[in-house]
């Protein structure tokens, strides 16, 4: 399809879906009709920056079914995301959309060179969480068995993994290193595992963790990106180059705007990522703010594919820090503590105010391998300490205390990354 | 005249060296000397065992920060100004010495030093004809 007919057929979508939400969500009718637009307003995609935009806020505060536009009876699935504060965001399916949404899933992981001869490990949550159950339709679509490991009892999962001559699994990041880390202690070697594809989503993740991953376990690791506001994981999805992550934008519509100003940044600028939903029927969401921070990607990828494509999120407008007012991101802190070898790839921001003035301290844990004799002196530990802080600071552009912990005592998350202890909003 | 020295990484949290010692415990190790190193964060506990590359083994596969260093083990007699008069030696040769300490076995003091220098501090032993132990000596257990 070309980019001209790509833009056709969004534009054509895009004014099917205001005039299904007009006519079946009184929220965004309200709103439209505040603003004076009525649904022939928008014939071409360019329209669409007439539109509002939706935000975490109003689906919490429209708990539990006033964003849905389908009929309860036509409803067939319902998630909910993991609020840690306020009302969850429910998300209803229609048939139609979990249809779409396991061909999108399907998608991805062809992307990732998974087929039918594949074993495919899902070990998202399965439940409420999108994840699991999301990834799992795609891969009994494209004819891969699925083995839904879900989360939890790592070591059987590590033994399936070994034993059943699993290729595939898709899971976080940080559940990746954690079960590297497992099969390590049990002493399961790479070379008893069969594993080639990693599908890594749900968290941010950052280059220097895709190649610890790919080294530990053997695979080669894939971006797998969603949300269950628009659907779930299949949004966007890596290719072999892994370089951006190719958008499903016939289904998801992509822009990058400010988020301040709110204004619409040019392809290659990095702003807060907002996506309108094309053609869902359950909940359809217009230019949902994501909170994720990126750029997009214009011109064909070296596999041949002309979608968008998204660069790595670089950071959660939620989780930027401003110290000392300066923005700060985790992970610009977990890059740099990836690049040295000495250090584990677990950290711990914590953020104080001390006589008025900011001060941030990163917790990093030794990896136990590179403890040698010539750490043995308080003298050298702390040489290694600056030798971080003064890495980090280059990176920041703000000084950081850098607190050396014991191998194993920072804590791995398994879900979401929760990195930053914030002292100062107590 | 160099012995194997655990040196281990511990926080300044409690239990952290509760932990270590009964890592070493369990195992049947016993602990001669020790000393720790501390700053406001952290300590690095040095200690002087029998069986240390067991010890080392047992303690790494627990997951404990540890390394295993040379440090030389000279052999005092337990008079006052012995140990003056080893490091006036050790010192008038220009050799640096990281970190030293002293302590009682079989009767007699040991001193125990780490310096970057190992072949100068060797040489100066020898010639001054200071006493010193192995590690043999150390796995046959003190007799005082
Ligand atoms: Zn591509």
């Amino acid at each position: 399809m070309s980019r001209d007919e790509m833009s056709a057929l969004q534009g054509k979508r895009l004014h099917k879906i205001v005039e299904y939400v007009y006519h079946n969500v009184p929220f965004y009718r309200h709103k439209l009709q505040s603003m004076d637009i009525t649904p022939d307003d928008i014939q071409t995609i360019d329209d669409i920056v007439k539109l509002p935009f939706t935000t975490k806020k109003d689906l919490r505060d429209n708990y539990p079914f006033g964003l849905q536009a389908a009929p309860q009876s036509e409803i067939i699935r319902i998630h909910a995301s993991s609020g840690t504060t306020g009302n969850p965001t429910i998300v209803g399916y229609t048939r139609k959309d979990i249809g779409v949404w396991t061909e999108c899933m399907a998608r991805c992981l062809t992307a990732y060179g998974v087929g039918r001869n594949d074993i495919f490990s899902v070990s998202y949550g399965y439940g409420l969480f999108t994840g699991g159950l999301g990834a799992h339709n795609g891969v009994e679509m494209i004819g891969a068995a699925v083995v839904p490991a879900s989360t939890g009892n790592t070591e059987k999962h590590a033994r399936l993994i070994r034993d059943l001559g699993i290729t595939g699994i898709a899971c976080t990041p940080s559940y990746a290193l954690y079960l590297a880390e497992t099969m390590e202690k049990m002493g399961i070697t790479k070379d008893q595992i069969h594993l080639r594809v990693g599908a890594f989503g749900a968290e941010p993740w950052t280059e220097n963790m895709r190649a610890e991953i790919q080294k530990r376990l053997g695979l080669k690791g894939y971006n797998l990106y969603g949300l269950s506001e628009i659907m779930g994981p299949s949004v966007s999805y890596e290719c072999q180059e892994q370089h951006g992550s190719h958008i499903n934008e016939d289904h998801f519509y992509p822009e990058v705007i400010n988020p301040v100003t709110l204004e619409p940044l040019p392809k290659g600028q990095t702003g807060e990522l907002v996506f309108t939903t094309l053609t869902k029927e359950g909940m359809p969401v217009l230019r949902y703010r994501t909170r994720d921070l990126c750029s997009l990607m214009d011109g064909q990828c070296g596999c041949g594919r002309t979608s968008v494509r998204m660069s790595r999120i670089e950071g959660r407008s939620d989780d930027m820090l401003i110290i000392r007012g300066i923005n700060v991101f985790p992970s610009q802190v977990e890059s740099v503590v990836l690049s040295m070898k000495e250090f584990a790839p677990r950290y711990m921001l914590i953020v104080d105010r001390v006589n008025n003035l900011d001060t941030l301290q990163v917790q990093v844990e030794l990896r136990q391998e590179y403890f040698t004799s010539t750490f043995d002196t308080p003298a050298a530990i702390d040489e290694l300490e600056k030798r971080l802080a003064a890495r980090l600071k280059s990176v920041l552009s703000i000084g950081a205390k850098v607190q050396l912990k014991a191998p194993g005592t920072i804590e791995r998350s398994q879900g979401k990354s929760a990195h930053v202890i914030d002292k100062r909003k107590i | 005249m160099t012995i194997n020295q655990l040196s281990i990484f511990i926080e300044n949290r409690s239990g952290t060296l509760v932990k270590v010692l009964d890592i070493l415990k369990q195992s049947g190790i016993q602990i001669i000397a020790s000393t720790i190193a501390d700053t406001a964060e952290y300590g690095i506990y040095r200690l002087i065992c029998s069986e240390p590359s067991r010890a080392y083994q047992e303690l790494k596969d627990a997951g404990v920060a540890v390394a295993l260093s040379d440090v030389f083990a000279l052999e005092l007699d337990n008079e006052p100004g012995k140990a003056a008069d080893a490091v006036r030696i050790i010192s008038d040769a220009d050799i640096s010495i990281t970190y030293m300490y002293t302590f009682l076995w079989g009767g007699k003091g040991i001193l125990i030093f780490r310096t970057d220098q190992t072949e100068k501090a060797h040489d100066v032993i020898l010639q001054h004809h200071l006493s010193f132990i192995d590690e043999n000596d150390l796995a046959g257990g003190g007799e005082n």
